[in-house]
């Protein structure tokens, strides 16, 4: 209980949210994939949209970034409608997909000058120079993309929504097809983040991702939100856990990061 | 026009064309085909022509050029296709800049890819032989009608670069184009076909543009087939640029 006072609800903290949804539907011609969905995300936050497959989290994320029109309802990010502000969204806005949408014939640095470049920005090379050690990719900087790994491609992928300091930023799935080392360094990134204040709507299919991280989480389901809270009032849905003795045995995870992670240590020193 | 129209394609045509300088065997791959049948049909077909010209590769040269532009395009469609594929195209869509930059950088791309590949075809045609008497202007005038050819041919280009939904979909289109001067004066006089195939030969594109540049090479009166291939280029132009942005709208809508 003291849990969930200790979170103040989304309407006192800020008098505007970052992202409002009102009735928000999408057919692809037979097909209703969003059936009225409505979302509200408070500035600064972590909100997380979680669903199988198929749910409807990536149309959701393709209309609020202006990619996709809806059939109905009302979208508005940074206080712009998506539909009639389109380009003043675009302002506020970046998309990370639900694959690393970056070049990869490109260099690292390469690809983040050129974000930079069409956002026109000034200086373009020193702000991939910046990003480029916010994310420890300096070394790896001048190879090109195609070598990176699948976590130093998502972590690129991010640094370039990060050009411009959009205040709103838009994750589909930005773990899928990662390894655990990998899943654990985007969140990380994702945490820096909303430490500097941006509002980040994240989807994802993992549970512990949005456990994780997510200040509040909706779960989309056939193309409604199905419940809406944070995670200790989700929680409370269901009746109150039973108190178990069991016996704490190391995930596979914690064994495969102990062992990994010391390696990796070792090799850093 | 959006104000950072000219900046946002001039940032993106830097991107593709250094796509270009690292993978230089698009380049090549494109000029590899054209200047294999120049030299086939030169020094294995070519005596058995009869041209009525002085030398076949004089009257070879202007189709071959074509050709090399047809094959030239697929790799238009192929970088559009890996773009929308790889989730980039939606990364820029998504972003503050005038959003038909992301199509005209392509565009352009394809210009300067093809030119280079004219470029060593004619380079090649020329150690083989190919001499011409046309002067500056005759040369920009060449220069011109295949600029509007390879301008025409991008925009069909585009098309499936936007809506194929493989890889081989996206280039396969290419290949009737390829074909189009086979059935046509590039490298048999039109009047030695059948009736029907003669009738085709002499109605389609290809025709009056390879006598458009080949009267341009030997400095005769271009007539009308000049006018003739550059109506057939703004047609194919204009046509293919309205389904392309058909095509265009649907994907960013």
């Amino acid at each position: 209980m003291l849990a969930v006072m200790s979170i103040p609800p989304t309407t006192d903290r800020v008098a505007e949210p970052a992202i409002q949804v009102q009735g928000l539907e999408k057919s692809f011609k037979q097909l209703k994939v969003l059936r009225g969905v409505d979302i509200d995300v408070a500035r600064g936050s972590i909100f997380a949209l979680l669903g199988s497959n198929g749910a409807g989290k990536t149309t959701v994320v393709k209309i609020l970034s202006t990619l996709l029109k809806a059939d109905a309802g009302t979208a508005r990010v940074n206080g712009f409608d998506v539909a009639t502000q389109a380009a003043d969204v675009r302002e506020s806005i970046s998309l990370t997909g639900q694959f690393a949408a970056v070049d990869a014939i490109l260099t690292g640095r390469e690809n983040l000058v050129l974000v930079a470049r069409l956002r026109h920005l000034k200086g373009p090379g020193a702000i991939a120079d910046d990003l480029l050690r916010r994310f420890s990719l300096t070394e790896a900087g001048n190879r090109r993309v195609a070598t990176y790994s699948g976590g130093m491609r998502r972590r690129l992928d991010i640094a370039m929504s990060l050009i411009g300091d959009p205040p709103v930023v838009f994750l589909d799935e930005p773990t899928t097809g990662l390894d655990p080392e990998g899943r654990l360094e985007v969140w990380q990134a994702v945490r820096k983040l909303a430490e500097g204040g941006t509002t980040v709507l994240l989807t994802t299919q993992y549970l512990d991702e949005a456990e994780q991280l997510a200040d509040r989480i909706a779960i989309l389901h056939e193309g409604r939100i199905l419940v809406n809270g944070t995670l200790n009032e989700l929680k409370q849905l269901l009746p109150p856990a039973e108190v178990e003795y069991v016996e704490k045995q190391p995930t596979l995870e914690d064994v495969f990061l102990t062992l990994v992670g010391a390696r990796a240590e070792k090799e850093q020193r | 026009m959006n104000k950072h129209f000219l900046g946002d394609t001039a940032v993106l045509l830097g991107r593709s064309l250094r796509h270009i300088a690292r993978s230089p065997d698009t380049i090549i791959t494109t000029a590899i085909m054209p200047i294999a049948m120049l030299l086939l049909f030169v020094y294995v077909f070519g005596g058995a022509i009869e041209t009525g010209s002085d030398s076949y590769v004089n009257y070879l040269l202007p189709g071959i050029l074509l050709i090399t532009i047809a094959s030239g395009i697929s790799y238009t469609a192929f970088r559009l296709f890996g773009d929308m594929q790889g989730g980039i195209f939606e990364r820029f869509q998504s972003m503050p800049i005038a959003r038909s930059s992301v199509l005209w950088a392509h565009v352009l791309t394809s210009l300067v890819a093809n030119l280079i590949s004219l470029v060593v075809v004619v380079g090649v045609a020329l150690a083989m032989g190919f001499r011409t008497g046309a002067g500056v202007l005759g040369w920009l005038a060449v220069a011109g009608i295949l600029l509007l050819f390879t301008l025409a041919l991008t925009w069909i280009a585009v098309i499936p670069g936007l809506t194929a939904k493989s890889v081989d979909g996206a280039s396969a289109f290419s290949y009737p184009l390829i074909f189009l001067p086979f059935i046509s004066s590039a490298f048999v006089p039109t009047a030695s076909m059948p009736g029907p195939v003669r009738a085709f030969a002499e109605h389609q594109p290809v025709t009056s543009i390879v006598n458009a540049i080949r009267d341009l090479f030997t400095q005769q009166p271009v007539g009308t087939d000049i006018w003739t291939a550059l109506a057939w280029c703004v047609g194919i132009l204009v046509v293919a640029f309205v389904f392309a942005d058909i095509s265009y709208r649907r994907k960013i809508s």
